[in-house]
């Protein structure tokens, strides 16, 4: 069984010109252990995807489907309820650690907090506790540290924070929402690899949230590829980022910067915008920038059905090798 | 051993950083007070007016011996920066020279009529900052929705509403219509205040274990006081809401919440905390509002405070008084300021590095 199953996640928020769809029936699983991709342009529904399963959305957001997590059923649950479940089981990181962690409270407060309250450990229990989550990821002078607060450390050391934080309570799910895009490129690896190694020895499952396919490739195991609010290829991390078949997903990797295929491989721009929520294209939403766009795919929404070794949505299928 | 020096020295840096910053703004308070102190004196020589005439009174002034008396006592016949030195020297051991209108010492009068105007003020801050603060959370935790609306209807009105106005209103309505309240001085006619202690007749009553007399005074507070707070309630109502609107947004908030802390916990240590620095500016402020507007009041309530005794003392070219009040003032404000540095050092870490 998964640790945790979405079926046909749809959220719609509240804006000036009414409820506005950002994710449109989206599914996924992610299992016990592994690291999951998710990846897409910003505006993609990435994110409120995932604030949706924490019960973080803005008030009046309303959110459709089933979220399983364990034996949970997280939208069926009062938000109370949610919020102490997910604050236990599920965690978070977030993009920027210059922002995610409280300029005005010590990181030992901000790192002990939480435990006593979900592993109802005392004050000294609790800070043995977080010397030892500073030790995880490798803070130096851990000790020293609980006493500071964030502005004395760099960006990178704060992430390593964020994330020892999070993962405090040993939670079995954790969301890290671009992790590493607010970083310098060395620090990047140093933080993928923290992950890594904290998901082997934790039994850890982690959703990564990136539009970064190179740090998509270098640590997920599955990945699903999210455009306008859908899921449009999904798949092993190798099968889809090696031979893409969704022209969206095509068009992400060639615009990449590949380092080796300088020469022969010109550096490509995906046409267009991606749509605003509110506006989505009708048919395929991805039509208007697509290069193998036909007739059809204007008027009809494809499905996400299985095709070969992944899934895909996307029925011309231009890119297949037959 | 040396590893264990460095933590513990790293241990003691915050407070020690502290001291420092601490240290710092007290050097700078000394000048500033030096400075303010400059300042009140020119503004005494500035003054068109007979300082021998109006100190001595006509007939005085007409006796050689005791005009060269009062020239020599505070140093009139000597030059200009003798004079401030002298003003100086006066000055520390007390002596801010005679009130021509109560012909005592100012030093007296302030003594006698600024615990009436701390009282009232300790009360209008108090409430102002409480409800200033509470409202301000509330409108910004709703935003656009009827309390939220509501809030800033009124406390539009509070600071739009000249405190005159509102004191006379508060007047007209709640001592003469509606005699909820008694309408001037500190205590009913023919009452003895409590042996003064503080001079603040509502905590003198407590020390004394008069509760009777406590009730009175409080009674007599509430209507001036809650006419000095209200602009400080709306004002500190504005200033909260978009504080705390500027926080709530923040990773961080959303970050408290992911950990699954209760919401009260949130609000408290997460939102109120980030957006107390603009609060505690504001703050300072509201001081000098309660200052400025204990004027008005006290004139409207009878209330007989430093607000009055500035008022007598410029309408009459009392100098040695209005000179006095001046740098009361001007010492309050100060200290209030410096109060506000040292807070923003104790709430926000950052601070103290610089």
């Amino acid at each position: 069984m998964s640790l945790l199953e979405v079926e046909g996640l749809r959220v719609r928020l509240p804006t000036t010109r009414g409820l506005v769809t950002v994710v449109d029936g989206v599914d996924y699983a992610v299992e016990h252990g592994e690291v999951f991709g998710v990846a897409g342009e910003s505006g993609s529904g990435k994110t409120m995807s995932m604030l949706s399963l924490l019960g973080l959305l803005p008030d009046g957001a309303v959110v459709e489907g089933s979220v399983r997590f364990g034996e949970h059923d997280l939208l069926r649950m009062p938000r109370r309820r949610l919020r102490e479940v997910a604050g236990r089981e599920l965690a978070m990181v977030f993009q920027d650690p210059l922002t995610s962690l409280h300029p005005m409270l010590s990181i030992g407060r901000q790192l002990t907090e939480h435990v006593r309250l979900h592993l109802g450990l005392g004050r000294r229990d609790a800070e043995r506790h977080a010397l030892a989550s500073l030790t995880d990821v490798r803070i130096p002078d851990p000790a020293s540290a609980l006493r500071a607060f964030p502005h004395q450390f760099s960006g990178g050391m704060r992430q390593r924070i964020a994330i020892a934080i999070a993962l405090a309570c040993r939670p079995k799910l954790l969301i890290a929402d671009e992790p590493t895009t607010a970083l310098d490129v060395t620090v990047q690896a140093g933080i993928l690899r923290l992950l890594d190694r904290l998901r082997r020895e934790n039994d850890l499952s982690v959703v990564l949230i990136t539009h970064d396919l190179g740090v998509m490739s270098a640590i997920a195991d599955r990945v699903s590829i999210f455009y306008a609010g859908k899921v449009v290829e999904a798949g092993s991390c190798e099968a889809v980022l090696s031979t893409p078949r969704h022209p969206y997903t095509r068009a992400l990797l060639d615009a990449l910067p590949h380092p080796e295929g300088l020469q022969d491989k010109p550096l490509v721009a995906i046409a267009g915008a991606p749509p605003s929520p509110g506006a989505i294209p009708s048919g395929c939403s991805f039509h208007p920038r697509c290069a193998y766009a036909q007739e059809s795919c204007l008027h009809h929404v494809p499905p996400l059905v299985a095709m070969g070794d992944r899934l895909l949505a996307c029925p011309i299928d231009p890119l297949v090798e037959r | 051993m040396t590893t264990a020096a460095v933590v513990v020295r790293r241990r003691l840096l915050p407070s020690g950083g502290f001291a420092r910053f601490v240290l710092r703004r007290l050097v700078a308070l000394v000048f500033l007070s030096l400075g303010i102190t400059f300042v009140a004196f020119v503004l005494t020589e500035l003054v068109p007016s007979n300082a021998v005439a109006t100190n001595l009174g006509e007939q005085a002034a007409g006796d050689p011996a005791a005009v060269a008396a009062f020239k020599h006592h505070y140093g009139l016949d000597k030059p200009f920066p003798v004079r401030y030195a002298i003003y100086l020297d006066h000055l520390v051991h007390g002596d801010l020279g005679q009130s021509t209108l109560t012909h005592g010492p100012v030093t007296h009068d302030l003594a006698q009529f600024i615990p009436a105007t701390g009282e009232l003020a300790l009360y209008s801050i108090l409430f102002a900052s409480i409800v200033g603060i509470g409202f301000g959370v509330i409108a910004a935790l709703r935003r656009n929705r009827p309390t939220d609306h509501v809030l800033r209807v009124a406390s539009l009105a509070g600071i739009s509403m000249p405190t005159f106005w509102i004191a006379l209103v508060a007047l007209y309505v709640g001592f003469f219509r509606l005699g909820w309240f008694p309408g001037a001085e500190r205590l009913d006619p023919g009452t003895n205040p409590p042996p003064s202690i503080t001079g603040m007749y509502t905590i003198d009553a407590l020390l004394a274990g008069n509760w009777g007399l406590f009730v009175q005074a409080l009674h007599h507070l509430i209507l001036p006081a809650l006419v000095l707070a209200a602009f400080n309630v709306s004002l500190l109502t504005r200033f909260t809401r978009s504080a705390v609107l500027e926080v709530i947004g923040n990773d961080y908030v959303r970050a408290a919440r992911a950990k699954g802390l209760p919401e009260r916990t949130v609000v408290l240590r997460y939102i109120v905390r980030g957006a107390l620095p603009s609060v505690v500016t504001v703050l300072g402020l509201v001081f000098a509002n309660v200052l400025t507007g204990a004027v008005l009041v006290e004139k409207i309530f009878s209330w007989p405070g430093i607000g009055q005794y500035a008022f007598q003392a410029a309408v009459n070219v009392d100098v040695p008084a209005i000179a006095g009040v001046s740098l009361f003032v001007a010492v309050v404000y100060i200290t209030v300021n410096f109060v506000v540095d040292i807070l923003y050092g104790l709430i926000d870490p950052r601070i103290r590095i610089t």
